[in-house]
């Protein structure tokens, strides 16, 4: 079985360490030996998130090393350059194109960077970016809280797992009254690159 | 079936199959997720005790009177729980007691990155450490059954990084049944009262026991040999096991289950089988150490950075150094130009009441001692207005400590509910015994914010969400002895300003316990309306921004006549505190009243 590793970022709030529920129980689900890991604790006050997910034949460490990620899952831009070290030029990047500032950036002592410079940045690792709507789309659907799941069926059409093993693991992970919603914005989110 | 379970959750459920039935913990991060996966199993008693040393008590009590019991703390709790450890070890108990152990390397959540291993060398007791969620749950079990084989209390050490990962876990079943007619107590005062006379008689038995035990651990099942190449033996443990078996995959491996005492027999036979001995273990040179008192040439903290965790990266990176591996074993990176990047801390929520408090504590200029919580995170800009903090119940002794120095600025503690409970109460007191000149601002969230909003002696509900009592404060304060008490709301700023001058004011101790409900809690949630900015009368001044709450952001707009951004409000991050509207010198900033009047 090809291994896969996988690091998620985003902003406490953003659900983060949901999509790596989800992530975790699929590789399992699909026969892999998992591991995840992410610290939390301070999560919640608006810090920066990162969850390491692996998937494999057997895994050791629970960390992914820099360069070693094969995808860079982030829930906001600022986040996923933050953490590009961990890809190196074969992998994949899926970015959701929106943007939380952090507060010294909402008070002017800092500035976010521009969606010249984001992309500019990304290019230096691989030209195979996507910056995809996430947020946009999960809005558009009525919730902008599933901006996680969007992302999550755009990651899904990078690997060889059958979409009914993800639709089983939402289906089991998310509140019952959010499932079909959550169906709905992971093959939204399926659609956006490609399927 | 195969379950992914984070080790907290493997911990809770090991406890539930292995049988115990008492159970008690402070929270303390990484370790509290375990406490509250255990407390709602079917037949067991768990609870959130004031601290580590009532936690540990109570544990011990449990297992003295003839039931399997557990204690959960993150590292820095078993300090304050050191006493009861020690005399646990002395006595030894009548059923299985484990004391599970978090500690934190990196340090995500806490002041320091004590490595607690040197604490079972300290007392006398072993130490098992999990590689993973599967060893995490069996070794509940094992340690167990270790404390009632050998009459002492165990540690099971585990770490942040196991703390927080998943892996996967078989279940199993719940090897205890229920009680038909209750224990009976054996009075055994020579082996549990540690009278000097007593305990001189104990102390051999201790010593005798750690050999014992070392003895036992040559044939420790969790203490594993895995030859692969023998040019390189590596002793390691914990989570460093698994990163070393990542970057060494052809090596010759032992694996310590047990980390203290260990076996010089296992040592000597593993150290003979292999050319270079190096120990890779996070934090001290604890197995290090040993190894070397045992006269066997040994490397570890002369290749492997001492501070912070390990990762694949580091052991990787560290063994190319030492000519262990080829520099080709290097991954690539590629290099990349980012320029500077905004930080993003953590910061304190939007709604918080920690923040309107401290916006007044910083008008008034006052030196604040603060204290382990949310609210320690008032130390950052914007606010800047926490100046000490160092440990949990700390800020109370210290301000008291600094006014008796005499000090030139005002000074004060502030100090969390929860915390208070924990060791704020002995401190407050003395300022009451003492005559200081001390105020504490008792910063009263109704929760146990920082860890995850758990429940304390304040909030009126126990970990099994059983209604109970709920202390009054303002009456606990008064009992002491301390006649200047004062309750506002923290969202009231001039109330706030008010009773803060007027116990500044007021030569001898002080209270200001300022009450509202952490804006996570779900009656606070139910009360969220975001507020608006008249964008008409607002100047552009930025005084809103200089309390750092996130939901003020910077707007579009422009004010002419000085060129600067005005604000506006992220109505999904508003809660409708109320904080920023009163600060506005130009009322610019709407009420919650003037927008229902609106409507």
């Amino acid at each position: 079985m090809k291994k896969s590793d996988f690091i998620l970022v985003g902003v406490g709030g953003q659900g983060t360490l949901l999509a790596s529920d989800v992530l975790a129980l699929v590789g399992l689900e699909h026969g892999y030996d998992v591991k995840k890991s992410e610290v939390h604790g301070m999560a919640q006050r608006g810090g920066s998130v990162v969850s390491h997910v692996r998937w494999a034949e057997k895994v050791h460490s629970p960390l992914i090393g820099k360069g070693e990620a094969d995808f860079l899952l982030a829930f906001e831009k600022l986040e996923a350059l933050r953490h590009l070290g961990f890809v190196r030029i074969e992998s994949a990047v899926i970015v959701n194109d929106y943007a939380i500032p952090p507060v010294s950036v909402a008070s002017g002592e800092d500035v976010y960077p521009d969606d010249q410079s984001i992309r500019q940045v990304l290019s230096q690792v691989t030209a195979a970016y996507h910056l995809v709507p996430g947020s946009k789309t999960a809005e558009e659907l009525g919730n902008a809280r599933t901006s996680n799941i969007v992302l999550l069926g755009a990651l899904s059409t990078f690997l060889d797992v059958p979409a009914a093993t993800w639709e089983k693991i939402i289906g089991e992970r998310v509140p019952q009254k959010f499932v079909e919603l959550n169906l709905k914005a992971f093959n939204a989110g399926r659609s956006l690159l490609g399927t | 079936m195969r379950n992914l379970l984070s080790g907290n959750e493997a911990v809770a459920r090991g406890a539930w199959e292995a049988g115990v039935r008492v159970a008690a913990a402070y929270p303390g991060t990484p370790s509290t997720e375990i406490l509250e996966t255990f407390a709602p199993m079917p037949g067991i008693y768990a609870e959130w005790s004031p601290n580590e040393k009532v936690a540990l008590d109570v544990a011990i009590g449990a297992a003295y009177a003839g039931s399997r019991a557990m204690a959960v703390m993150k590292h820095v709790g078993l300090n304050v729980a050191a006493d009861s450890f020690f005399y646990a070890s002395m006595t030894g108990l009548e059923a299985g007691l484990v004391i599970v152990n978090a500690d934190d390397p990196d340090m995500h959540s806490s002041q320091n990155e004590q490595d607690n291993r040197r604490y079972a060398k300290f007392a006398r007791v072993p130490c098992l450490e999990p590689s993973n969620s599967q060893e995490a749950k069996e070794m509940v079990g094992v340690a167990l059954d270790l404390s009632e084989k050998f009459d002492t209390p165990v540690i099971l050490r585990i770490t942040t990084r196991i703390s927080h990962s998943s892996t996967t876990v078989e279940l199993g079943e719940r090897a205890a049944t229920e009680r038909e007619t209750p224990p009976e107590y054996r009075i055994n005062t020579r082996k549990y009262v540690m009278v000097p006379g007593h305990a001189r008689l104990r102390h051999p038995i201790v010593e005798e026991r750690v050999r014992k035990i070392a003895d036992f651990a040559a044939a420790f099942p969790y203490n594993r040999m895995e030859m692969g190449n023998t040019s390189l033996g590596i002793v390691t443990n914990g989570v460093a096991y698994e990163y070393a078996r990542e970057v060494f995959p052809d090596a010759s491996f032992l694996k310590l289950g047990m980390s203290y005492p260990l076996s010089e027999k296992l040592i000597r036979e593993f150290s003979r089988r292999v050319d270079r001995l190096i120990v890779v273990e996070e934090l001290d040179p604890f197995i290090e150490e040993e190894i070397r008192l045992m006269g066997i040439p040994v490397e570890g903290k002369s290749i492997f950075p001492i501070c912070g965790e390990l990762d694949p990266q580091i052991i990787r990176e560290a063994a190319i150094q030492a000519d262990l591996l080829s520099p080709s074993e290097r991954p690539e990176t590629v290099k990349i130009d980012k320029g500077t990047l905004p930080p993003r801390p953590p910061i304190l929520c939007p709604g918080c009441p920690h923040r309107a408090v401290f916006h007044v504590t910083k008008k008034l200029k006052l030196v604040v001692n603060g204290d382990i919580g949310c609210y320690t995170l008032a130390f950052l800009p914007p606010q800047e207005a926490v100046h000490t903090c160092g440990c949990m119940g700390a800020s109370i002794g210290v301000a008291h400590g600094m006014s008796k120095a005499k000090i030139k600025q005002r000074n004060v503690a502030a100090i969390g509910d929860s915390t208070f409970f924990h060791t704020g109460l002995p401190a407050l007191l003395n300022t009451a015994y003492n005559k200081s000149n001390t105020t504490t601002i008792i910063l009263d969230n109704s929760t146990t914010a920082m860890t995850g909003r758990q429940e304390h002696s304040g909030t009126g509900w126990s970990l099994q969400r059983q209604e109970t009592g709920r202390v009054d404060f303002e009456s606990l304060v008064k009992a002491m002895g301390i006649e200047d008490v004062h309750t506002v709301d923290s969202y009231d700023l001039k109330a706030v300003e008010k009773a803060l001058r007027s116990a500044l004011d007021n030569e001898g101790p002080s209270v200001v316990i300022t009450r509202r409900q952490c804006a996570l809690l779900p009656e606070a949630r139910r009360q969220y309306m975001p507020l608006r900015i008249d964008e008409e009368k607002c100047i552009a001044c930025g005084l809103c921004l200089h309390i750092g709450c996130p939901a003020l952001l910077k707007s579009d707009e422009v004010y002419t006549k000085t060129g600067k951004n005005k604000v506006r409000i992220d109505p999904m991050l508003c809660t409708g505190c109320e904080v920023c509207a009163q600060i506005c010198p130009q009322d610019a900033i709407l009420f919650r009243a003037q927008i229902e009047e609106e409507r």
